[in-house]
């Protein structure tokens, strides 16, 4: 387990200046995702067009990985619809589940998570965003919890 | 509780360390640094092979057999009741149950003695510190019985106002349930005081103990509560195994919480009579080998003597709050006047959570996260803390592997 692994220089930049950060006026939908294991929040918005994410936007309080995958998530879901969405979520948690998955150069820069294969506790953190912005585009309104 | 002796008691750490082989071991390529006793303490060799004795050689049922074993098994666990009640120094082996741990003594209390018998209009008051286990199963009584849950704030340093505290405790107030120390703080609280107030205004006193007995002599007539509840876990003894201590008074006139095999005098298809004190309250096959362990541990612990244990330890707790003081960007949560072998802390740019990966691949374990004290976490408007907590088998070298640690730490994240 190699710590330089987890925190690369693209997680502790999206971390210290995450993109997309603060509530998005004139949203369509949103959501309140929470980590009740280290108490991880964050809240997603969205604005649609049809399927796709015209804008995207989050706010909360939460680990560097937690964060940085917020982050970058809301930069790779910028413009793209919803089934397209759905496929980049299953290479992404692959690439967080499984230590021998190698990042597919369509990943960009969300393989920067791939250290985060090595730290099994850590997984919930990356994924809470994912989940949030599930939450969002399913059902609107309501929390969702990693638990 | 919190005397420390002014003369500093021999303590030989590295032969206490001898006895807990799980220290010795590396972790992540580091020599192991146990800084988690407060979620857990380990258990040395003398636990391990008073269970192991008994499992080896005269494990059995409990209360039933005429057997060679079986007695000698009910002799064991009636033995370690014995021992619970000296290390406690209740008057009777009646006063002492063995539940699961400092939860389901908890929550035998709740159910059995606070359901039936507190209404609308009826006042718990419990302080802003408690670990869930002591906020939870009063909010479920609340909301049984329609009575009222009442919380003492508080204040910055993480010390109960207690000013507050005694304006709250009113003819209302049927129950006062209280941490002795907390877990999340480390704060020691003067529980006696607090019993002598609720007592003098007409209500009883339940005291959480998990975090109190590894670092203090408890003598519950001294103290003079009515419960006292805590974690053979926390004790250096196994898990899976408490014990509640309730006066005998309040004991016998409280209806068993749960029913089956030991508890019971008679049954019938029509009416069942019940065992008496301590039975009543263990329905079922007990943890017999939990119970041994508990005794081992009470023994061991007692062996190095308590006060030696905490004197020890508030020697580690004073250096590594020196040492943290002095780091750029840490602050500690919870400086209480007195405190028991606790430290929490946040490091300034760096989640507690992404501190705890980095410390562990250093090798040090410590915990993280909101110590099953979110209300202290919202108190002190953090998501979680960083807690780094000592027990007997801790070194200087440790606090250095801590404090070296986090200066990787602020690298990092730097
Ligand atoms: C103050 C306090 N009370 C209660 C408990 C619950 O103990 P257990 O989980 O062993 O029942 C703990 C354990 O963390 C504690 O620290």
């Amino acid at each position: 387990m190699d710590l330089k692994d987890l925190y690369r220089d693209v997680i502790l930049d999206h971390n210290r200046r995450p993109r997309n950060f603060g509530a998005l006026t004139g949203a369509d939908a949103q959501a309140d995702g929470h980590n009740p294991l280290c108490g991880d929040r964050l809240t997603v918005w969205v604005r649609l067009e049809g399927e796709r994410i015209a804008d995207i936007r989050f706010e909360g309080k939460g680990c560097a990985i937690s964060t940085a995958s917020a982050s970058l998530m809301t930069e790779a879901v910028k413009g793209k619809d919803k089934a397209a969405i759905q496929a980049l979520y299953e290479q992404v948690h692959t690439l967080l589940t499984h230590q021998e998955a190698t990042a597919d150069a369509s990943l960009g820069k969300l393989a920067a998570l791939a250290g985060v294969s090595e730290f099994p506790a850590r997984v919930k953190c990356a994924t809470l965003c994912w989940h949030t912005l599930n939450a969002a585009l399913e059902r609107g309104a309501d929390a969702v919890t990693t638990e | 509780m919190n005397a420390v002796s002014a003369v500093a008691a021999p303590f030989d750490v590295e032969r206490v360390r001898a006895d807990f082989p799980i220290l010795a071991q590396q972790v992540n390529g580091h020599p192991l640094v146990y800084l988690d006793s407060a979620a857990s303490g380990q258990r040395p060799l003398a636990v391990l092979r008073a269970v192991e004795r008994y499992e080896t050689h005269y494990h059995s049922n409990v209360h039933r057999g005429v057997h060679t074993l079986s007695q000698a098994a009910t002799e064991a666990f009636e033995g370690a009741r014995e021992r619970a009640r000296r290390f406690l120094n209740a008057r009777s082996t009646r006063e002492i149950v063995f539940v699961r741990g400092a939860t389901e003594g908890i929550n035998l209390v709740a159910q059995s003695f606070a359901r039936s018998r507190f209404a609308p209009g009826d006042e718990i008051l419990i302080t802003g510190l408690e670990h869930h286990a002591n906020i939870v199963p009063w909010q479920m009584v609340c909301e049984q019985s329609g009575c009222t849950l009442k919380v003492a704030p508080i204040d910055r340093r993480g010390e109960v106002d207690l000013g507050r505290l005694l304006e709250l405790l009113t003819a209302r107030t049927r129950l006062v349930a209280v941490a002795h120390v907390s877990n999340a703080l480390g704060t020691v609280v003067p529980v006696k005081r607090i019993i002598e107030a609720a007592h003098s205004s007409g209500a009883l006193v339940l005291i959480d103990g998990a975090q109190a007995v590894p670092h203090s002599a408890v003598d519950v007539r001294e103290l003079g509560c009515d419960f006292y509840a805590f974690s053979g876990h926390k004790l250096y003894g196994p898990t899976g195994i408490g014990v509640l201590y309730g006066r005998e008074e309040l004991l016998e006139e409280m209806p068993p919480w749960q029913g089956g095999g030991d508890m019971i005098r008679t049954v019938s298809f029509e009416k069942s009579t019940y065992n008496e004190l301590p039975w009543k309250f263990e329905a079922g096959t007990p943890n017999i080998s939990g119970a041994v362990g508990l005794a081992a541990a009470m023994d061991y612990l007692e062996g190095l003597g308590v006060e030696a244990v905490a004197a020890h330890e508030q020697r580690l707790l004073a250096l590594a709050t020196a040492e943290l003081e002095r780091m750029p960007g840490i602050e500690i949560i919870g400086t209480a006047a007195h405190k028991a072998a606790v430290l929490s802390f946040t490091l300034r740019g760096c989640h507690p959570h992404d501190l705890g990966t980095i410390l562990d691949s250093e090798g040090v374990a410590i915990r993280t996260g909101h110590h099953c004290a979110m209300p202290v976490m919202t108190f002190f408007d953090i998501p979680a803390t960083a807690r780094a907590s000592f027990g007997c088998y801790n070194t200087e070298a440790d606090v250095r592997a801590l404090v070296a640690a986090l200066g990787k730490a602020r690298e990092v994240f730097g």
